[in-house]
């Protein structure tokens, strides 16, 4: 059972980099586990294209093409992760920043994160999908604290308490669902399964649906970062390892917002009406905006992109609230498309503070000069995350820009001032670190260049040309979300 | 056979102005006793007030005639509060010209004339007293109001003997409203009777005292009138509490026996009341003038509460 | 026991929960703050088991045992523990508006009761009544969060909210199913791991559970 298989060796890979993590060849167990998962993922998702969607472990889990999609995608993120955190960490080692504790803290929490992130796309039972969520967010905070300097102790106290809070009104949401879903299942386990759920959604009270799907965006609206409850992701994202960095953006963000997708169809089941998609459309821009203006303001790198990440997941978030195929096939590719690039420029990033010993922008010069493949990488990761062809968000932008016109036509301007302003200021910051001469400070590392470069020409393929498996897959997705 | 109205307004008010020092003796008594003090016994209070009456009045040069008119105005002001509060039985006929609300506010005028004389002579410590009286009762009345509110609502009445009539014919219920209101009662009677912890009744240590320093200036009669209208005052409080809290067993009709039962019933509770408060006071301290509008607003809170669980829980 | 008398014993200890909750807002003390959550907790758990055997829903008893002994118990004695190693027992929250913040807790308690409406009159659960309540202790947990500047006191008021959410379960649908409560217990229990590790961080590191202190992290200008 490939589904079992996947869960298993992360939790039993987190269990064992626990007591092996600080091994010299720990890391290469850390890549082992996420390879051999994303293997198991891939047949995981051949076996979704060939028979369609399946129940496994007696109901208990769910696969089907849009959260297949997703449990690849974050496989794959965390194999080319664990494969740039080899060589971040043992930079980070050896300038003494991490010992040999909390690099088995390290891995360990890195391995069971990925298992929460999976048990929380897999599970057909939202209180379960509720607690893993839960579950990812406590594996990450303490990463985030990992070299336990004020800062990183603030941002991750601010993470902690800000996602409690928030994650808490989710699990109100979930009561009131509950609450629902009991009135028309009937009592025990079988309420909150989302197979049962999506069939009698239109048997559920809309009035008690309205009020979950309150709380439940509040609640995963928190993890997606939406404003004006994303406070906590800058800090978390600018003060952890970089590798968490990559993986809070590229799958945490990602998954939260399935969640919210899910809960999403299950209230416009019920409700018959747009109020679901209403309040996305309004958190989705509102983040867009408020995130790019930020972007602007920005003195750190990682800070930088982690508002880019607020501003990405504005889109995405947008995108599944219009709703109607266009839009929501658009919201997929977006969320693959930006994880992909997120997690290759935070790559880049790690490794250009390293070089530079900081991680303030005014610091970083002259990166292409000084090493080539992380200056690229960065400079291409920027082009593709501001939108520009030939990369794959601009296909997804694209897309979801046309179903604006279509849809919503008075919102366009506003989604185009975004995507302009966040251009604008991705550009003005990234252009001098890259070009220009190598500053006197600038030392020479052993960059990983592999993940930058599988990431972007991913990217790149998707921008030129969508494979038909994949267009027909997210078609079959976005029909499931209706 | 069954008493005349008018005959059991009587009999109560009797019942008040003979018991009230009493109470007071009581209350000392438990006090000494739970401090390992002789107590001075159940009749000092008494004697008191009846040495006090036989004392000449010195009166303070600038006394204008608010000085000379309050202590009649407060004595007979309590009296009125008295005949309204049903003790023993509802069958009172004055009882129906207040309701809960005003009399509230015949307890306001009492507290607007006390502090009117302490202001009067023009001393310090008057001033002083009519000032942090003023700011106490400035914010224990609104929670009082809110505290009787909440039982008002319970019997959808202000009026006191429906209060009381609807509280003792029903069965046992648990109503967290009550219980509320009950615990706001208990701190806002605790500072409008000036016990501890907001005032202490034995201390004329100049720092602390309210009450005291607003009738510092009396003595002879008025002191007299003062002081038995304080103790009725003290016993009202307890009166209403029992009347809205735990009126069981009280007449509600003339006949006699039923009054006789009602009467020891009353008596009863009076004196259980009286250690409770005793053993509120012996255990706290008491606290800083400026700690009060926190403990007042507590009460406050917890009456509101009550409300709120009224309305939501019930 | 009857079952006006269970309803009824219910409704005390929701207006006891909800009393608790006030009480969590505006004490200051460090120990008392901790008995408050602690008879917060075992109130919750007596009224579960007096929901499950007023219903029969047995499940509800495990769920009440899990409560008394995680948030009556454990999490109260390993918070005593950590506050004695920390030398903050005798430590009293300053910069407080009491009356304030009952005026607002108040609001949020009206706020609750009328988000909840449709569910009282949807709901045949004799419980129904106590969502209100439940509701209102969430949100009075989150102003406690947001008031409270002490590390330790921001922890009670997430547990406090997390108990406000184990009573929603009990009273809009007699609990969640089994799995989901062992699971929240479960992220319960490492949560409160995860907040011991850090109140001794953020003690050494900035000398102080005063959560104001990490300020550093600002919007850069």
């Amino acid at each position: 059972m490939t589904l079992m298989l996947l869960l298993w060796i992360t939790l039993l890979a987190a269990v064992a980099l626990a007591f092996i993590g600080d091994w010299k060849y720990a890391p290469e167990v850390n890549i082992a586990s996420s390879g051999l998962t994303f293997v198991a993922s891939l047949s995981l998702a051949l076996q979704v294209y060939r028979t369609g969607a399946f129940l496994a472990g007696g109901n208990f889990f769910f696969v089907d093409p849009f959260n297949v999609y997703l449990v690849v995608l974050t496989t794959f993120v965390s194999m080319t992760t664990a494969i740039f955190s080899r060589r971040y960490m043992r930079v980070e080692r050896s300038h003494g920043r991490v010992g040999p504790i909390r690099m088995r803290f390290y891995h360990a929490m890195f391995q069971l994160f990925i298992f929460a992130m999976l048990m929380a796309l897999l599970t057909n039972n939202l209180g379960v999908l509720w607690i893993s969520m839960e579950l990812a967010t406590l594996a990450t905070v303490l990463l985030v604290s990992l070299y336990r300097t004020p800062t990183a102790i603030e941002a991750a106290w601010k993470y902690f308490i800000l996602c409690g809070v928030g994650i808490a009104q989710a699990l109100f949401g979930t009561v009131l669902l509950y609450f629902a879903a009991e009135r028309v299942i009937g009592e025990g386990g079988n309420a909150l399964l989302w197979t049962n759920l999506s069939q009698v959604s239109s048997q559920l009270e809309p009035t008690v649906l309205r009020l979950a799907f309150v709380f439940l965006m509040v609640g995963y609206g928190t993890k997606v970062g939406l404003v004006p409850v994303h406070n906590w992701l800058p800090d978390a994202h600018s003060e952890g390892p970089t590798p968490i960095s990559a993986v809070l953006s590229g799958l945490l963000l990602n998954v939260a917002l399935y969640a919210l997708v899910r809960c999403k169809s299950l209230v416009d089941g019920s409700t018959g009406t747009h109020l679901a998609g209403n309040m996305m459309i309004c958190f989705g821009l509102l983040s867009l905006l408020v995130a790019s203006f930020s972007l602007l303001r920005q003195k750190d790198i990682k800070r930088l992109f982690a508002y880019s990440s607020i501003e990405h997941m504005g889109i995405a978030t947008f995108a599944f609230g219009l709703g109607g195929p266009i839009a929501a096939f658009g919201g997929m590719l977006h969320m693959l498309v930006h994880s992909l690039t997120k997690s290759a420029v935070f790559y880049s990033v790690g490794h250009a503070s390293q070089m530079h010993g900081t991680q303030e922008m005014s610091k970083i010069r002259g990166l292409i000069r000084g090493n080539p493949p992380v200056g690229w990488g960065l400079l291409l990761g920027v082009m593709a995350l501001a939108g520009m062809p030939p990369f794959g968000l601009f296909a997804s932008e694209f897309l979801i820009l046309t179903a604006t016109i279509k849809q919503m036509p008075l919102l366009t301007p506003l989604l185009l001032i975004g995507l302009a302003v966040a251009f604008a200021g991705l550009f003005r910051r990234v252009q001098p670190m890259v070009a220009g001469m190598v500053p006197p400070w600038q030392k020479p590392i052993k960059a990983a260049n592999i993940p930058v470069t599988l990431h972007m020409a991913l990217v790149l393929l998707l921008g030129i040309y969508l494979p038909g498996f994949l267009s027909n897959w997210f078609q079959l997705a976005v029909g499931l979300l209706k | 056979m069954s008493l005349h109205p008018l005959a059991i307004e009587l009999l109560q008010l009797a019942l008040l102005l003979g018991l009230a020092p009493a109470f007071a003796g009581w209350v000392k008594i438990v006090k000494c006793r739970l401090q390992g003090r002789t107590s001075p016994g159940l009749l000092q209070p008494y004697r008191d007030i009846s040495r006090l009456f036989i004392k000449d009045v010195t009166l303070a040069e600038g006394a204008s005639w608010i000085f000379r008119f309050t202590p009649y105005l407060i004595f007979g002001v309590t009296v009125l509060a008295g005949a309204i509060i049903p003790l023993v039985s509802t069958e009172l006929p004055l009882a129906d010209t207040a309701d809960i609300i005003a009399l509230v506010m015949l307890f306001a005028i009492v507290r607007f004339f006390t502090a009117l004389a302490g202001m009067d002579i023009g001393t310090a410590f008057g001033g002083m007293g009519s000032s942090r009286e003023m700011m106490i009762s400035a914010l224990a009345e609104p929670a009082m109001l809110m505290a009787v509110f909440t039982v008002s609502l319970t019997s959808s009445s202000t009026s006191l003997t429906r209060m009381v009539e609807v509280m003792s014919r029903g069965d046992f219920t648990i109503r967290p409203s009550m219980a509320f209101a009950l615990i706001a009662f208990i701190l806002v009677a605790l500072a409008e009777t000036g016990r501890i912890p907001v005032d202490n009744p034995a201390t004329h240590l100049e720092l602390t005292m309210i009450h005291e320093a607003m009738i510092l200036e009396y003595s002879g009669r008025y002191l007299a009138l003062i002081e038995w209208a304080g103790m009725m005052k003290l016993m009202l409080f307890f009166s209403l509490g029992i009347a809205a809290f735990t009126p069981w067993g009280i007449a509600t009709s003339g006949e006699p026996l039923a009054l006789l039962a009602g009467a020891a019933l009353f008596i009863l509770k009076l004196l259980l009341g009286g250690v409770i408060m005793v053993l509120i006071e012996t255990s706290m301290a008491k606290m800083r003038i400026f700690r009060v509008p926190e403990y007042l607003g507590s009460a406050f809170l917890l009456a509101t509460l009550g409300m709120i669980a009224f309305f939501i829980l019930e | 026991m009857s079952h006006a008398l269970v309803v009824q014993l219910n409704l005390l200890l929701a207006a006891l929960i909800l009393l608790t909750s006030f009480a969590l807002l505006v004490q200051r003390r460090m120990f008392a703050i901790l008995h408050i959550f602690a008879w917060q907790g075992f109130f919750l758990g007596v009224s579960t088991a007096i929901i499950g055997f007023a219903t029969g829903v047995h499940h509800l008893y495990l769920s009440s045992l899990l409560t008394l002994v995680m948030k009556v118990i454990l999490l109260p004695y390993i918070l005593y523990k950590l506050i004695l190693k920390l030398k903050i027992h005798r430590e009293i929250e300053s910069m407080m508006n009491v009356p304030t913040t009952m005026m607002i807790g108040i609001a949020l308690v009206i706020f609750s009761y009328h988000l909840t409406e449709p569910i009282r009159q949807l709901s045949a659960l004799m419980t129904r009544t106590t969502l209100a309540v439940a509701l209102a202790t969430v949100m009075l947990g989150l102003l406690m969060m947001v008031t409270r500047r002490h590390a330790v006191s921001q922890i009670i008021g997430f547990l406090a909210m997390e108990n406000g959410l184990f009573f929603a379960a009990t009273s809009a649908t007699y609990g969640m199913p089994m799995v989901v409560e062992l699971g929240v217990a479960l992220d319960l229990l490492i949560a409160a791991f995860i907040f011991g590790i850090f109140f001794f961080h953020i003690n050494t590191t900035f000398d102080s559970l005063d959560v104001d202190q990490m300020a550093k992290l600002k919007e850069t200008d």
